[in-house]
């Protein structure tokens, strides 16, 4: 990458400064004219003294003439106008263009950067670099050349203006500016390197709070965010110093510029009077200059400025250019080639003498050799450190830092990035997954390059010919996202259907199809998008209605019932008899809304709820008062946090002295705010008795639908016996109630009835697709890390890679789980290539061959049976598990 | 039956008849309800268990497995506890118990069981004392059947 900014602007818009520099070139005639054109007006139209008698050989008198210059001054106002709105356009395009083209080239070498180093340079750091720091410099480009010139050429003809008065003057008048010329440079150079320092301590205050956002468990863990805080309070100082100085220095050669721009006036009056009085000049030529002089200023103040901004820019394009410039980053060509669809991966690769080892640490693989059949199985076995490296060395996601890596006697390093990538897949122990649905991460190995073009009309299709020509503009690349970029092919799949098929295989294969399944159940779909799903969910939940008709199952789900109270819901549910779509029905707030308040006043329950609410606060403070702040099971079970504990005692205790009417409105509300939450058949308070109650409950709902207003139809989805409900989860919309309290063992039972209920209407498989819509979450956070590794491993599998590197990716999982992972990476890579660093040295049994490695070297290596015998390195390691 | 009633049923168990109500009433809070119908088990002799079950309602017996079969040792009605010792102790359960008839229990989970009495220490001492009647009627039944042995 270029190393300083005028060598980039000038290698990517040297044609466009051009333009700029004419076009503001081609203004300077007008400019001067606009400047001229008044004068003339005033002596010569309007004082009369040079009235010419034919403009254009159309005779005139004195008013025409007066006429002709004004529509000439409005003429020239608005070419003037026209320039700079043309001039500033192009600026602003050409800056944002060149923005946007060192943003990709920044972002595309953090592709190319090798693995080690994001060991030493955290995202923290890598983020405001391409964000943040590089914004000024795509105001600064369009200025680059076109603000000097103009500025200066407008400087030039204003010295020349009083040089022609006067040489004697005009030397006066640019004494200075060879002094200032030496001086505001030397005074800029400190400045400069504040300006270093402060974008440094930046940089680590980002990386520090990255590192808490990463850590923050860990910081309430240890109550330590004071240290934290102290932390980068510190830093912020120091920011602020460096900051402060820098505007006292900036300042103060604004200042030190300012006063010497004063200083030459004096030599004008004492150089210019005494040359006035001696009558060697005219006086008019004196206040002539004076005047031209002040017009100077201008001009220089702007020049100054844009010193200063150009050793700002400077410095930002180098600090951040040199962080990306590093002499290791992969080449360019090996990451860009594509290789030919039926390309693949043989032979044997050969690691001769390989070693890697962090700068001034002991290497962690010292002289590995050996050989790696690709149609082959290898495992890795042994204790120490270098597994993992010489994993990532196999996979070409590590170079080695000594050592050869050969495939078929060619340098394995070179071969291009689309070749490796995918014929080789590589799970590590903590697979990471990307913030997507769980499908996307799956299909996430076949993603390389855009395979079909979306379908667009004609006008997306001309708006996006636009984005690809601006994105060619900007350097950038014109692969289309919205295309399909999934590599069906590579799969083995014919298309969708059949790739769905092949992920369902292999989710079962890593046992992770339940999982799916699960967070199926758990989801929503939109009926209107899905109505197919819609109408089988309703089968089912006809199918769950006659089911739970058989006393097997009985009394284990509590079904909605438009004309019953359901005393396993809570109370809101059962007065809003739907679920609440968005915050205007939230359960939280009930209390607050008031259209509920007015249902609960016109059916007169207003009085009960309160009553209820005291009942249910004096309870919650004489049960919880005891525990500690935090303890679990205010969470668990208290309707009442531990903060506002002692708020609801004082309201109990005011509603026992005083009477339920000296409470203040607020109170009131907080009152009113429990019996919401209530759950009759779970909190047994003894409160909604069914025969006084419930029939008025049973109102309220009945009012509560007819009554509300059309602007709030869209807040709560009803529950509809006919009806899909696109507020629940596919679970809740199936059963259509609660799964009941006090029934020994409901969950796996409710469980079991579901799953007959669904393999019966063969709904299982259109669950498991909605359930790779799952959003993973950052960086796959939602699932759990036993599910992430299960899914990298279904990624890696899924491209069919003629090489598959497993390094310890199963010592997560269960025993279970992990013996059927086992199973099936062996099945799925029968008579392919497998290299994997296994946990335990059993695992290699069933394996080709086995290296053994210990202390970053290899000590034995060999077929599985030829190294079983006593005496060797490997037969401990079988029996020391 | 509100939380009053199990309360009540709570207080006429030894092992917690000198506990606080209040601490008691955060018992039952806490705790789940739950109905078992005629001839349904609560547990299985010899698998481990996680809870113990306090009965509201209804009668449950419990089974012991012999050579000839499961025979009935004892039947257990309200206000008496099933299943202790398993949420005191990590050991398999002794017996199956079964509902006899329409049988209400409160279900005392071992990690809710522990939280109490890890926050209220009261508790724990009266637990501790009742233990250590049981603990030692136990040994005198054994001094006294030793002795009968000996003689």
């Amino acid at each position: 990458m270029e190393s300083s900014i005028y060598r980039f602007i000038l290698r990517h818009s040297v044609r466009q400064q051009l333009v700029l520099l004419l076009l503001t070139l081609a203004s300077f005639p007008f400019l001067y004219a606009s400047l001229d054109l008044p004068k003339r007006i005033v002596n010569e139209a309007i004082g009369g003294s040079r009235v010419p008698d034919a403009v254009l050989g159309v005779p005139v008198d004195q008013v025409g003439y007066l006429m002709v210059l004004s529509g000439l001054f409005l003429g020239l106002v608005l070419i003037n106008g026209a320039f700079k709105y043309a001039i500033n356009t192009y600026k602003g395009r050409l800056g944002e263009r060149m923005l946007r083209r060192l943003r990709y080239e920044l972002y595309a070498r953090v592709l190319r950067f090798p693995l080690p180093r994001f060991r030493r340079m955290s995202s923290g750091e890598i983020i405001p670099m391409i964000t943040a720091e590089v914004e000024p410099l795509g105001g600064f480009i369009g200025d680059a050349f076109a603000v000097p010139v103009f500025q200066g050429g407008t400087l030039l003809v204003y010295i020349g203006f009083i040089f022609m008065q006067d040489p004697v003057l005009g030397a006066a008048a640019v004494s200075l500016y060879p002094f200032q010329g030496w001086l505001i440079p030397r005074l800029q150079r400190k400045v400069n390197q504040l300006g270093k320092r402060r974008v440094r301590a930046m940089r680590t205050i980002s990386d520090r709070i990255g590192e808490t956002v990463s850590g923050v468990a860990d910081v309430h863990a240890h109550d330590t965010s004071a240290w934290h805080l102290a932390d980068v309070s510190n830093r912020l100082g120091d920011v602020y110093e460096i900051r402060f100085e820098i505007y006292q220095r900036k300042f103060f050669i604004k200042f030190l510029n300012n006063f010497i721009n004063q200083l030459t006036p004096f030599f004008f009056y004492a150089i210019g009077g005494y040359l006035v009085i001696k009558g060697e000049l005219s006086f008019g030529a004196l206040v002539a200059v004076l005047a031209a002089y002040k017009d100077l200023a201008a001009p220089w103040k702007e020049l100054l400025d844009w010193y200063q901004q150009k050793e700002d820019n400077r410095i930002k394009y180098e600090q951040v250019v040199e962080q990306f410039n590093a002499p290791d980053l992969m080449d360019e060509e090996r990451q860009r080639a594509d290789i030919p669809p039926d390309a693949r991966l043989t032979g044997t690769l050969e690691l001769a003498g390989v070693t890697f080892g962090e700068e001034g640490a002991a290497p962690v693989l010292d002289g590995v050799s050996c050989e790696i059949p690709l149609d082959g199985h290898t495992a890795v076995v042994g204790t120490g450190g270098g597994k993992e490296e010489l994993a990532q060395i196999v996979a070409r996601l590590l170079a080695p830092t000594a050592g050869r890596v050969l495939l078929n006697g060619q340098d394995y390093g070179r071969l291009p990035e689309a070749l490796t990538g995918r014929r080789i897949a590589y799970v590590g122990p903590a697979a990471h997954l990307f913030a997507a649905s769980l499908r996307e991460n799956l299909v996430y190995g076949l993603r390389h390059r855009p395979v079909a073009p979306p379908e667009r009309g004609d006008g997306e299709a001309a708006r996006r010919r636009r984005r690809v020509a601006e994105a060619l503009a900007a350097g950038n690349t014109d692969h289309d996202v919205e295309a399909d970029w999934i590599d069906y092919a590579a799969a083995g799949c014919d298309g969708p259907e059949s790739l769905m098929r092949r992920i369902r295989h292999l989710l079962r294969g890593v046992d992770l199809e339940d999982d799916v399944y699960a967070l199926g159940l758990n989801r929503t779909v939109d009926p209107v998008r899905r109505p197919d799903v819609a109408e089988r969910v309703l089968a089912a939940r006809a199918a769950v209605s006659d089911l739970l008709e058989n006393p097997q199952y009985g009394e284990l789900v509590e079904r909605f019932d438009p004309e019953a109270f359901n005393s396993n819901a809570t109370v809101a549910e059962n007065l809003l008899f739907g679920t609440p779509v968005g915050p205007v029905f939230a359960i939280e707030t009930l209390a607050e809304n008031p259209y509920m308040l007015h249902v609960l006043d016109k059916v007169g329950l207003t009085e009960g709820f309160l009553k209820a609410g005291h009942t249910m606060a004096a309870t919650m403070v004489e049960l919880f008062s005891g525990l500690p702040p935090g303890h679990e099971f205010f969470e668990r079970f208290s309707f009442i946090g531990f903060a506002d504990l002692p708020e609801f005692q004082a309201i109990v205790a005011r509603a026992e002295k005083d009477g339920p009417d000296s409470l203040k409105p607020a109170e009131r509300t907080r009152l009113l705010g429990l019996p919401f939450r209530l759950i009759p058949a779970r909190h047994r308070l003894g409160l909604f008795k069914p025969e006084e109650v419930r029939p008025r409950l049973l109102e309220a709902r009945r009012v509560f639908a007819a009554d509300l207003p059309a602007d709030l139809r869209h807040a709560v989805e009803f529950f509809d016996p006919r009806r899909y409900n696109a507020a629940a989860s596919i679970q809740d919309n199936i059963l259509f109630g609660k799964i009941a309290y006090g029934q020994p063992q409901a969950q796996p039972r409710v469980g079991a009835m579901l799953e007959e209920v669904m393999e019966r209407l063969d709904l299982r498989d259109v669950v498991i697709e909605i359930g790779l819509d799952h959003p993973v979450g950052i960086a796959g956070s939602r699932l759990s890390a036993a599910q992430r590794q299960k899914a990298a491993l279904v990624r890696a599998l899924l491209k069919n890679p003629d090489l598959l590197v497993i390094a310890e990716a199963t010592a997560g999982l269960d025993g279970q789980a992990r013996a059927r992972v086992h199973a099936t990476l062996l099945e799925e890579r029968a008579g392919r290539g497998l290299f994997w660093v296994v946990q335990q040295a059993s695992l290699a049994r069933g394996m080709d061959r086995v290296l053994v490695l210990r202390g970053g070297r290899i000590v034995e290596q060999g077929l599985f049976d030829a190294l079983e015998k006593d005496g060797t390195v490997f037969s401990e390691l079988l029996v020391a598990q | 039956m509100s939380i009053a009633e199990e309360v009540e049923c709570l207080r006429r168990i030894p092992l917690f008849a000198n506990v606080d109500v209040a601490k008691l009433k955060l018992l039952a809070f806490t705790s789940e309800r739950v109905t078992f119908k005629p001839g349904e088990t609560l547990f299985h002799q010899d698998e481990m268990g996680s809870a113990a079950y306090i009965v509201l309602d209804g009668e449950a017996e419990v089974l012991v497995r012999t050579p000839e079969g499961p025979r009935p040792v004892a039947v257990l009605g309200r206000s008496e506890i099933i299943g202790e010792i398993a949420i005191l102790c990590d050991v398999p359960r002794t017996a199956t118990v079964r509902a006899r008839s329409h049988l209400v229990t409160l279900c005392v989970s071992k990690d809710l069981f522990f939280r109490l009495v890890a926050e209220f220490p009261q508790m724990a001492m009266q637990i501790m004392r009742v233990l250590a009647q049981r603990l030692d009627n136990t040994t005198r039944q054994l001094r006294e059947a030793l002795s009968q042995h000996g003689a």
